[in-house]
């Protein structure tokens, strides 16, 4: 009953996407933006060249690219507050948490289709997976894992905040140093002391590592098994918290 | 509880923060009726409404859908409720169609069922010409009629609808309002939200007027109408110039309320006819000639204006007097 009712309440969420092509051109074109520009734009300055720095850059940016693509869910599930549409749900004899898992579910696929756009232009540009296809599939579910234990997270604002606007900038306060400060774009060996301990405890460059390790070869157990860990420890902690939130929320 | 109640509220509470929003509110519905909910911005309706649809917990009290604990049993009153909000609760971004058929799935029913409930409200709303089109592109009436099938759905034995026509245009209003009519025809409970004295008169059997949270009045239009007490004087001085003058005749009868002006128009509540002769008599004195002097039943306007006159402010009146 439960998984009928997210199927149905995921499928509702992916028709939005599907029917405003504004919102499709949108996550077709901002992961591809963002590699180009960050490829052409630092790629010279960086690694010294655009080729090495593709490779360099392109898992961390899956990373960075389902945080800031998550950010959706909180704005999503925050706007069917405002529409008035909880209280028609809530009214219905239907599951309450199909509500926030459906929205999960939907926003999954939506950032499985930006992370494949952007893995199919990289491929295109030269990028070449060192750690084999088991490496290659273990990243893409890695990147999906975080997918969803962000889309927890965002659920939760999405939850807890009142207005549209709110959502928006605390997703974006949220996403953006923790994306930047983090070893996705360059190693940390450049920054100062002080921000070279946030980046190395920053779980955003976990998952880079992990990321790196997967998709180019080389030691994955430790980042993997911290990354696994974030993944639970989040889905759990902001699962929890978004369904007694929603729960109580009037 | 005899069963033929479809909604049964008992002594209801309800504060938000030092507010107290419900106070001892009883209310009892019977089934198949029209009910009407009368008060003004702020008296509780729509936190009766919410308690009673399980979408909040009273602090006192109890109540009652179809014999079903809205406390104790959400679920099962979920089970036979459909609820028409404020602001119409459909999704902008997908067609009408996606609408219906997407509650149709929440409700229980199988992908086919869901598509065929839907197509029926469609036609039975005039929506199926526009069915496939992107919501947000409705008038409001549109969207309105859209709402109120998407809480028939699931084929509710008690349907409320909060202020279901705030916001329409006449021709949707009254369309609306037949639509109503026909589901209680058709043997749907229905509850009632207005702030429109011509609503609850039109379609609801009984009303109940609150203010302040608490039960004010309670039965028929008719009766309530009648609480109001005796007739109303409606009069027009030939020359604007005698306003004045007309209220102040006026407002000299003894036993008569106090005039309300508005314009050129001075109403007055009289209690019997002996004061409309003097009313007429005092004009004639005072030289003032009239164009419009007329006899009739208070409205229900009346009526409610009389009922939910605060006691404070109805002391202040008689003092300055």
């Amino acid at each position: 009953m439960v998984f009928a009712q997210t199927g149905v309440m995921a499928r509702r969420n992916l028709l939005h996407v599907l029917s405003d092509p504004e919102q499709l051109i949108g996550i077709t074109i901002q992961p591809l933006l963002f590699l180009l520009l960050f490829v052409y734009v630092f790629g010279g300055a960086i690694s010294g060249s655009t080729t090495s720095y593709l490779e360099f850059v392109l898992p961390g940016l899956l990373v960075q690219g389902i945080g800031f693509g998550t950010t959706q869910t909180a704005i999503g599930l925050n706007a069917d507050f405002q529409r008035g549409l909880i209280d028609r749900f809530r009214s219905l004899p239907m599951a309450r948490s199909a509500v926030v898992a459906g929205r999960v579910t939907a926003d999954i696929g939506r950032t499985a289709w930006m992370c494949l756009i952007t893995v199919a232009v990289a491929v295109g540009l030269g990028f070449r997976f060192h750690g084999g296809v088991a490496g290659a599939v273990g990243g893409f579910g890695l990147v999906l894992a975080l997918g969803i234990a962000l889309c927890w997270l965002m659920a939760f604002l999405g939850v807890s905040l009142r207005s549209a606007e709110a959502v928006q900038t605390a997703g974006f306060l949220l996403i953006l140093p923790l994306t930047f400060a983090s070893s996705v774009l360059v190693p940390a060996a450049s920054m100062p002391g002080w921000l070279q301990t946030f980046v190395k405890v920053n779980p955003i460059s976990i998952f880079a590592t992990a990321m790196r390790g997967l998709l180019l070869g080389g030691p994955v157990a430790t980042p993997v098994l911290q990354a696994a860990g974030w993944i639970v420890g989040l889905s759990v902690v902001f699962g929890t918290l978004t369904v007694s939130r929603y729960r109580r929320r009037a | 509880m005899p069963i033929e109640l479809a909604i049964r509220a008992d002594r209801l509470a309800k504060s938000f923060g030092r507010t107290q929003v419900l106070d001892q509110l009883t209310l009892e519905v019977p089934t198949g009726a029209i009910y009407g909910l009368l008060g003004p911005n702020g008296a509780g309706k729509t936190t009766l409404v919410r308690i009673l649809t399980t979408l909040l917990a009273p602090d006192a009290g109890r109540a009652f859908v179809l014999g079903r604990d809205v406390v104790a049993q959400p679920q099962r009153v979920r089970e036979v409720i459909g609820l028409t909000g404020q602001y119409a609760a459909v999704d902008d971004l997908i067609s009408a169609r996606e609408n219906l058929y997407l509650i149709g799935r929440l409700v229980g029913l199988r992908p086919r069922a869901a598509r065929a409930r839907a197509a029926e409200l469609l036609a039975a709303f005039g929506l199926a010409d526009v069915a496939g089109t992107t919501v947000k592109n409705y008038s409001g009436g549109m969207r309105r009629r859209l709402d109120l099938a998407a809480s028939l759905v699931g084929r509710p034995a008690v349907l409320f609808l909060d202020e279901p026509t705030t916001g329409l245009d006449l021709a949707s209003r009254n369309e609306l309002w037949d639509m109503i009519r026909g589901l209680a025809a058709d043997g749907t409970t229905v509850l009632l939200t207005t702030q429109y004295l011509e609503e609850a008169d039109r379609l609801a059997g009984r009303v109940m007027v609150i203010d302040h949270g608490r039960a004010v009045a309670e039965g028929t239009p008719a009766e309530l109408k009648g609480l109001v007490g005796g007739q109303v004087l409606e009069i027009r001085p030939l020359h604007l110039a005698d306003v004045g003058g007309a209220t102040a005749v006026l407002a000299d009868l003894a036993g008569a309320s106090r005039p309300l002006v508005a314009d050129d128009l001075l109403t007055v509540r009289v209690p019997d006819d002996e004061l409309v002769a003097a009313a007429a008599r005092n004009l004639d004195v005072a030289g003032i000639p009239v164009r419009h002097f007329v006899v009739r039943l208070p409205s229900l306007d009346e009526a409610f204006l009389a009922i939910t006159a605060r006691p404070g402010a109805a002391q202040k009146e008689g003092a300055s007097r």
